[in-house]
């Protein structure tokens, strides 16, 4: 990494640390990732044999990625609302090493706490799950934490992705809770198997989270990391979206 | 002029400017169109990619046939019947000395009917294991007579009569003194109708909750009643008892009905059901399931709601527009009624294309669309246009009072649609958890949407989920709408105290 890089980096990081709001929306991700999977794991009694305590107890994860999401808008959107995007592109006149940062800072910022609220929830679903517990180190529970966790980053990169292409916090906001929320809901509606089958197999939200799964994986719509793999293409689109927009306007 | 005159004249200006701010920023008339689109689309979507099948035979399934009733609502209309003709007025007169069933509602009497066809007029008098003795007639009506279950040490005497059009049912502990439970004007009945006794019972239904997972088993039941001391009045034509399994052997009919004779006793087995149709206990589509995409609608209008505000503390343009009306009250009162009216047309082009195309879209897949009166399909097209143009002034307001538009959608999505997604638009919450969350958060406004109808005299759950709100529509909405004035009024308080 170069100098110019790092300054620029440096940068990111002071930005964000001094912003109250990103350590609310740290301590956020955490806090309501471990409320609700140690609730989802307290409330689920296991009776029929295809229940799968180790994706009970990430449920968590569902409602953490929308502080994931917040914290990423913020990372970019605040710019644009106060206007030091202007300040921050002109003195990185290459606006992919903006993109870069902002992607760096994101990745740093995520991963270690993505990391502790997923690893919590197990250890949390594990104590509260009625009757029995579960094995933590097998390779379907480390693949269902492991793919937590990039599920979480992936989610900040593709909401990142998206406010650079729309400027505008609330919109980005809107943009990306509606397309994870959308599919599911509507998913649970429609009663064509094979539509159904489709959407879940192309949203977003669903097909990245089926890496949570450990049992019946032959049942899913999409395997555990086919499905990650599919939210890695919409991160990848987003970010494409937001670069492009981002080289084609100065602001 | 008129200081009055002049009044008004400057809010009419003052409307006028913020249309103008409205209309000339491009990406907030694409939010709006989003908007449209979404509510719209999502439920077009819905509707092509719904189609009915009911279980069939051997695993099979077949496509969804639904029973009308006199009123051409959907109903249920299958039971064991055991009948003879009867030719202008006559009665019937019954003991009921024992019935077996597990279900509360499972039922057993005397009933007239206009012919055996599934879905025709009807009147009984009936005993049910849980709910007393009542008189039910053309599927909605239900009146309670004495209540009590029936044994043999506690039999039940039931007597049904007709005179012209006029049905009578009633009750008797003793078979000597007798109460009347309720008496039908039945237009439809011809002068010979079938009159005997029947055996129902709804099937085997029983609810799962919890925080991730809510389903509803429904399987089959039989019911079993033994009638004696029969005694027939007035014109019957012959002596002989036919036994017809009344309505269609698909759907929720499993187990076939029939009949054992000992001496002057009979006893009739039947399954099934006689009432109006409640979804989800039959595939019946209400309309509203084609207003899904409204919570995603609403998130695109309350955006662009809330940069309307937030983008004038951005560019400084609020101390013009301040400076140019010091009534401050008033600049928010013209925010409001423009964006207001603003979300209410998109939001009414955006509901009326998704009922009226979605719902040609779901009985093109075969799906029972339930039928409901005009009016009440109109409450829940225009109520969802009412609902965007509320939420449109709700997010403004907001949006004036934090002045941060991250803080404000965040503020608008967690308390109004996630309320909405976590209950009714998937079953995360138990259903009397997530009742309390419709009754108290902003996302009862949703209740307008509702076009079904609770019916005491069918168990089913009526559960947010399967569109059966908490509060009743108008009142749910006068819910949101609370939120809404006060978000309005703390919002009209901070303008005139903070600096801009």
């Amino acid at each position: 990494m170069n100098a110019a890089a790092w300054r620029l980096l440096r940068a990111e990081w002071t930005k964000a640390h001094t912003v109250s709001s990103t350590g609310w929306l740290v301590a956020a991700i955490a806090g309501t990732t471990l409320a609700l999977g140690g609730a989802a794991a307290a409330a689920t009694h296991c009776s029929s044999g295809s229940c799968d305590p180790i994706r009970t107890s990430l449920t968590g994860v569902q409602l953490g990625q929308v502080a994931v999401v917040l914290l990423a808008v913020l990372a970019v959107g605040t710019e644009y609302s106060t206007g030091t995007i202007q300040a921050t592109l002109a003195a990185a006149p290459r606006h992919g090493r903006v993109l870069a940062a902002k992607v760096t800072l994101l990745c740093a910022l995520v991963l270690p706490v993505g990391a502790a609220s997923v690893a919590g929830s197990l250890l949390v679903g594990r104590a509260v799950s009625p009757g029995h517990g579960f094995r933590l180190l097998t390779a379907s529970a480390l693949r269902a934490a492991g793919g937590s966790v990039l599920y979480l980053v992936l989610i900040a990169l593709l909401t990142l992705g998206v406010t650079f292409a729309v400027r505008n916090s609330a919109a980005a906001i809107g943009t990306v809770l509606a397309l994870l929320y959308l599919t599911p809901i509507v998913a649970g509606v429609v009663t064509d198997t094979r539509w159904q089958r489709h959407l879940l197999q192309l949203a977003p939200m669903s097909a990245g989270l089926s890496v949570q799964a450990t049992v019946g994986i032959h049942d899913l719509p999409i395997g555990p990391w086919p499905g990650l793999g599919v939210l890695a293409g919409w991160t990848a689109a987003a970010l494409l979206a937001g670069a492009t927009i981002l080289w084609r306007r100065d602001t | 002029m008129s200081a009055g005159t002049a009044e008004r004249s400057g809010f009419a200006r003052l409307l006028s400017a913020e249309w103008t701010k409205l209309r000339t920023v491009r990406g907030w008339l694409i939010g709006l169109a989003v908007g449209a689109l979404l509510t719209a689309g999502v439920g077009m979507f819905i509707a092509s990619a719904t189609v009915c099948s009911q279980p069939g035979p051997n695993g099979s399934f077949v496509a969804c046939s639904n029973t009308s009733g006199p009123d051409g609502r959907e109903v249920t209309d299958r039971f064991f019947f055991l009948h003879r003709p009867l030719t202008g007025n006559g009665q019937l007169t019954v003991r009921i000395t024992d019935v077996r069933a597990a279900q509360a509602w499972a039922k057993a009497g005397i009933i007239i009917k206009q012919n055996t066809r599934s879905g025709s007029s009807y009147a009984a008098i009936m005993v049910t294991p849980g709910h007393g003795v009542r008189m039910q007639y053309d599927f909605t009506h239900d009146v309670a007579g004495p209540s009590g279950a029936v044994s043999r040490t506690a039999p039940r005497w039931l007597r049904l009569t007709r005179a012209g059009n006029r049905v009578t049912g009633e009750a008797s502990g003793d078979g000597r003194h007798w109460t009347t439970v309720g008496t039908a004007t039945l237009t439809a009945l011809p002068r010979t109708a079938q009159l005997g006794l029947f055996v129902g019972t709804p099937p085997d239904s029983g609810l799962t909750q919890s925080l991730t997972e809510s389903t509803q088993h429904v399987g089959s039941a039989l019911a079993t009643a033994r009638f004696d001391q029969l005694t027939v009045a007035g014109g019957t034509t012959g002596t002989s008892w036919t036994g017809t399994d009344i309505g269609d052997t698909g759907g929720m009919r499993t187990a076939a009905g029939g009949r054992q004779r000992e001496g002057d006793a009979f006893t009739l087995h039947g399954s099934g059901d006689i009432g109006p149709a409640v979804s989800p206990l039959l595939p019946v589509t209400p309309i509203e399931r084609t207003l899904i995409g409204t919570f995603a609608g609403l998130i695109a209008v309350a955006v662009v709601a809330i940069a309307f505000v937030t983008a004038e503390y951005r560019r400084g343009m609020v101390r013009s527009t301040l400076a140019a009306s010091p009534r401050r009250i008033r600049v928010l009162a013209a925010k409001a009624v423009v964006m207001g009216s603003a979300a209410f047309v998109v939001g009414l082009a955006g509901s009326a294309a998704a009922v009226a195309l979605g719902s040609m879209l779901l009985r093109a897949n075969g799906n029972a669309v339930a039928a409901v009166p005009l009016g009440t399909e109109l409450r829940a097209i225009v109520g969802t246009a009412a609902l965007l143009a509320v939420t449109a002034i709700l997010a403004m307001a907001v949006g004036s009072i934090v002045r941060h538009s991250a803080a404000a959608i965040t503020l608008v999505i967690a308390g109004l649609v996630f309320p909405y997604l976590v209950t009714a638009g998937a079953p995360v919450l138990p259903a009397a958890t997530a009742n309390w969350v419709l009754r108290l958060s902003p996302a009862a406004g949703f209740a307008i949407q509702q076009t079904q109808v609770r019916y005491p005299q069918v168990d089913t759950a009526y559960t947010p989920f399967n569109g059966y709100f908490p509060l009743s529509p108008w009142l749910g909405f006068a819910v949101l709408c609370g939120y809404a004035v006060l978000a309005l009024a703390v919002a009209g308080f901070l303008l005139r105290r903070r600096d801009a």
